[in-house]
């Protein structure tokens, strides 16, 4: 049964893109999820690809010299037909500490004022809710984040800064997120989170995956630069942070 | 040992790529014009991803501090070996203390130097191509030093190459993007009616292009974005992505490049003339 319309398409010479329908929606999200996970497990057991999962659509890119796209269209499509309605894929609900002290976020009380809030019941919304990574891109280790409340929503700076912080959070319409690294960039920026989200060092340079959770929690400056100073040594991991291990 | 005398505009170490990465938002890099760096590796009987110098516009000036071989190729420059004038697409002998010098491009953008068993820095995620931040460093500076294993036995099958040059090539051939279909009437027209210059912003991550498209206010939910993709903003600029281009993106992606367009692509500069031509 396909439980969702898909399409098919070609994208050059070597890749595919099947899309779902054109929603922000985590059913679909999660639909996608699955049929890459089965697929990773079930049909395409050599390693001679990769995927791409984001918001609505999954990219398959293949690195066979004798790749057929008629072909390989078929075979997806009877791979999503027979897709049996088990959960496959497992996803992790990640805690993240953010200081949001006035150091860091820049454009905090700017942000309240025109939420028609104050500062601290900007941090206490954007530490309550959970957010779903919807894709990972833009720049190495960027996230995607769905979920941020309406009340939330606040215009692009008019005018982009130069330079943004590693590390820093920022707000943007309906989307909330980390740089991972320093950038140029427009978003209001309201704390910065410690710990890394791009580490090319090591083995799995990004923790997150698309379809994982993110809750955000407040620290002050103090412990940021302890935080700091454990992340450094290895003494506060990935696995501090992992809420549902 | 490779000692660099002078870096040169813009030089930087890039084998085929850095793949199975980017659903992790890494960016493939990897040598601009690919074609040019596989047939320099053919010839010096090396792996097929070895690492090689991709060299931009104005190129360097090397020390070697020890014995090995090469061969450059790709964009025509004037290249001189201890003040000599050297061929491309050639197997060069190195001793110790040999200087190799770039000087006045002829043709093409990009350049290629390839070694025998290529360079040896550090392989990162699976590759050694330069990208910020996977590497630590995206081009050379003045007194960077490059490592390579020394070779004095080596007797190549072939000791040069004769190549179907593309440098002067202008016609990439394209196929439609996933959001072609979305395009106008007028819009499809235009990608296939006239030409396009390159404009100055163009780089490993993309190429812009000078001529716009009509306007519009087509929208979609980011999704995956290749080297080669073709991508028209809502003011009707069109944006070529490249080897270091983003992983994703939110704008219409109107048309794909074929690989060998990417290579043709990678050899054109500032001012340059492209037509797309339907696959």
């Amino acid at each position: 049964m396909y439980k969702y319309p898909v399409s098919i398409k070609q994208f050059g010479e070597k890749a595919i893109i099947i899309e779902w329908p054109h929603y922000v929606e985590e059913a679909i999200l999660n639909d996608i999820l699955q049929f890459s996970t089965s697929l990773k497990a079930n049909y395409l057991k050599n390693n001679n690809f990769e995927l791409v999962t984001a918001y609505n659509s999954l990219t398959l890119i293949f690195y066979d010299t004798n790749f057929n796209f008629n072909k390989t269209k078929d075979f997806l499509l009877g791979c999503y037909k027979n897709e049996e309605q088990q959960i496959l894929f497992k996803n992790s609900v990640w805690k993240i500490p953010v200081c949001y002290d006035e150091e860091f976020g820049v454009d905090l009380l700017e942000v309240a004022q025109k939420l028609r809030m104050t500062p601290k019941q900007v941090i206490k919304n954007h530490t309550s809710t959970t957010y779903t990574v919807y894709g990972i891109g833009f720049l190495p280790g960027f996230m995607y984040l769905g979920g941020l409340s309406k009340e939330m929503e606040v215009p692009r700076r008019e005018v982009p800064r130069l330079k943004v912080l590693k590390g820093a959070v920022g707000l943007a319409s309906k989307q909330t997120g980390i740089y991972p690294q320093e950038s140029p960039g427009g978003w209001n920026i309201i704390g910065n989170c410690p710990f890394p989200l791009f580490d090319a060092k090591v083995e799995i340079p990004i923790f997150v995956s698309v379809g994982d959770k993110i809750q955000f929690y407040a620290i002050s400056k103090s412990e940021y630069d302890l935080l700091k100073i454990e992340i450094e040594i290895g003494i506060f991991t990935t696995k501090n942070m992992l809420a549902n291990g | 040992m490779v000692k660099m005398l002078k870096a040169g505009f813009y030089t930087s170490i890039q084998d085929l790529g850095r793949f199975h990465h980017r659903s992790q938002g890494i960016p493939v890099s990897g040598a601009m014009d690919s074609y040019a760096v596989t047939h320099l590796n053919k010839l010096l009987e090396n792996e097929e991803n070895a690492a090689v110098l991709e060299i931009t516009i104005t190129g360097p000036t090397l020390e070697f501090t020890e014995d090995t071989y090469i061969a450059f190729g790709g964009a025509e420059f004037d290249v001189q070996l201890n003040g000599i004038p050297v061929k491309d697409h050639k197997i060069h002998k190195i001793g110790k203390g040999d200087v190799l010098s770039y000087g006045t491009l002829i043709k093409g953008y990009r350049g290629y130097l390839a070694i025998k068993g290529g360079f040896k820095t550090d392989e990162i995620l699976g590759s050694r191509s330069w990208f910020k931040p996977v590497t630590t460093k995206g081009s050379f500076l003045k007194n960077d030093k490059i490592p390579y294993t020394p070779e004095t036995l080596f007797s190549p099958l072939l000791s040069e190459v004769t190549l179907k040059s593309h440098l002067l090539d202008k016609e990439l051939t394209v196929y439609k993007g996933p959001e072609f279909d979305q395009l106008s009437a007028e819009q499809q027209g235009r990608l296939f009616s006239k030409g396009f210059t390159i404009a100055k912003e163009n780089n490993r991550m993309a190429y812009q292009l000078n001529e716009l498209l009509e306007a519009h206010q087509l929208s979609m939910l980011t999704s995956a974005t290749l080297p080669g993709t073709v991508q028209l903003t809502p003011a009707g600029k069109l944006i070529i992505l490249m080897k270091d281009g983003q992983t994703t993106g939110g704008y219409t992606r109107a048309l794909q490049l074929s690989e060998e367009s990417i290579h043709i692509l990678a050899q054109k500069k500032t001012g340059d003339t492209i037509t797309f031509k339907l696959i």
